[in-house]
């Protein structure tokens, strides 16, 4: 197959950023999710928590913004918001479990139309890197996730059920990748959006869940036409 | 009133024995006590257990990866045990993939609240994060108003390695923004917290009672870091 163009990282990201409503309380998970804090809505008011225990804080520092006292969970500098609030990673995490969060955007190896996900572990390999993921995934009031649609060898990531260990069972509600935006459903994935130039065939061939379409299902929006 | 202030690093951890449980805050580099880490890696204590939220990182910089790399851990008990980029393989992999260390896996909140309950005398306590994935196997489940949870235990320790902002003489501890981190939690389950302090330490009643985050009941020791070379400071 001709390999088309795919939608890029910051275009996934933005796009589950267009879903947060003004007033949302936010986690941004490290690496690609992070991107969404580059989508600004200026008629939506967002708090970006991180696990340690910043409540409210700003875009990425500039070099001469830089507090060395002030990182997101990423460790990157950012600054804070007029309203920002710092408690300790206890209480943090007390935040997250009492369901506060709205939402939480996190990366995954694989997600299943049943609406697990897998992100910290890939066996045989020993160990793994949880994080706050089970946390978040557990009790957040909905888990977006950002992954390509395929693996570099083409094998499909949004599958039946989970081969890799689990993160949370059940709990994914929209995800988004090069190819598209997905709505996780009772009858499993539902394509809503798909990337410029591909069909809901094209998409379905690299796809092991079987998709649904969406009544409204209509081409990816990207930023400039949100 | 016992002196609570020493005067070098060096002193202050020089009892830490072989086998003591340690716990070191730090997240995304900030608040890491790196100045009592380096002078516990020049004591040589073995046999550690180490608890923290990860197992040290690839930079340069002194923290509990620079125990592990020196054979001083025996186990680590934190939220990453293995890189969250295959790229990223720190001293801690290497040798926990040869068994030369040993670890146990801590969903990152779970960890946090297992350090609250050893510093609040709490025996055990239901928690809905890992419900359903290979991390709740074998633990005591309990289904809670409709909603399936899993008993998880305090994690004591001998010693808490702390970083703080600013400190009286008492021990009454400041931190300053994303520093907090693990810091308070740490240092009130502890047996034995030391702590390394980054303003110089004011007299008991300079600092305002309601502006403390950490009461200096919980505090053994305090060091003031010198300015660099000697300290270091990021």
């Amino acid at each position: 197959m001709a390999e088309k163009p795919r939608l890029s990282r910051q275009a996934m990201c933005d796009r589950l950023a267009m879903e947060f409503q003004d007033g949302w309380i936010v986690n941004l998970g490290v690496g690609m999710p992070t991107l969404c804090s580059n989508y600004v809505d200026p008629t939506k008011t967002l708090v970006f928590h991180s696990e340690n225990g910043v409540i409210g804080y700003g875009p990425l520092a500039k070099p001469d913004e830089v507090d060395r006292h002030l990182v997101n969970a990423g460790g990157q500098n950012v600054t804070g918001v007029p309203g920002m609030a710092i408690v300790h990673h206890a209480d943090s995490f007390a935040l997250i479990r009492k369901g506060m969060l709205d939402v939480t955007v996190m990366g995954a190896y694989e997600v299943a139309e049943n609406g697990d996900f897998a992100n910290w572990r890939i066996p045989p390999r020993k160990g793994g890197g949880i994080g706050g993921a089970m946390d978040l995934a557990a009790c957040a009031k909905r888990v977006f996730i950002a992954l390509e649609h395929a693996t570099r060898e083409g094998k499909p990531r949004l599958l039946k059920r989970c081969t890799l260990p689990i993160t949370a069972p059940g709990v994914v509600k929209l995800v988004a990748t090069d190819l598209g935006l997905f709505a996780v459903t009772p009858q499993g994935f539902q394509l809503r959006e798909y990337a410029p130039g591909w069909t809901p065939e094209e998409i379905q061939e690299l796809t092991e869940a079987r998709l649904s379409l969406a009544d409204d299902l209509r081409e990816f929006r990207l930023r400039a036409q949100a | 009133m016992k002196n609570k202030i020493y005067q070098t690093f060096d002193e202050a951890v020089a009892d830490v024995p072989d086998g003591s449980v340690l716990m070191s805050p730090g997240f995304g580099g900030v608040g890491l006590p790196r100045n009592l880490l380096a002078a516990l890696n020049r004591q040589g204590a073995k046999n550690l257990t180490g608890i923290s939220n990860n197992a040290g990182t690839v930079d340069a910089k002194v923290d509990v990866g620079t125990l592990i790399a020196a054979g001083q851990v025996k186990k680590m008990i934190c939220a990453f045990t293995a890189p969250t980029h295959p790229s990223q393989v720190t001293p801690f992999v290497r040798m926990y993939n040869n068994d030369e260390v040993d670890a146990e896996l801590v969903p990152q909140g779970t960890l946090a609240e297992r350090i609250r309950a050893a510093a609040s005398g709490i025996g055990a306590f239901y928690t809905p994060a890992s419900v359903g994935t290979e991390l709740a196997e074998g633990k005591e489940h309990r289904e809670i108003n409709g909603r399936t949870y899993v008993l998880e235990y305090p994690l004591h320790a001998d010693y808490a390695f702390i970083r703080a902002w600013k400190a009286d003489t008492f021990g009454n501890l400041q931190f300053r923004l994303a520093q907090r981190n693990f810091n308070p939690i740490m240092a009130m389950a502890a047996r034995i917290t030391i702590v390394e302090v980054e303003n110089d330490i004011v007299a008991a009643g300079e600092l305002d009672p309601d502006q403390i985050h950490v009461s200096g009941v919980y505090v053994d020791r305090l060091v003031r870091i010198p300015p660099p070379p000697d300290g270091i400071w990021d």
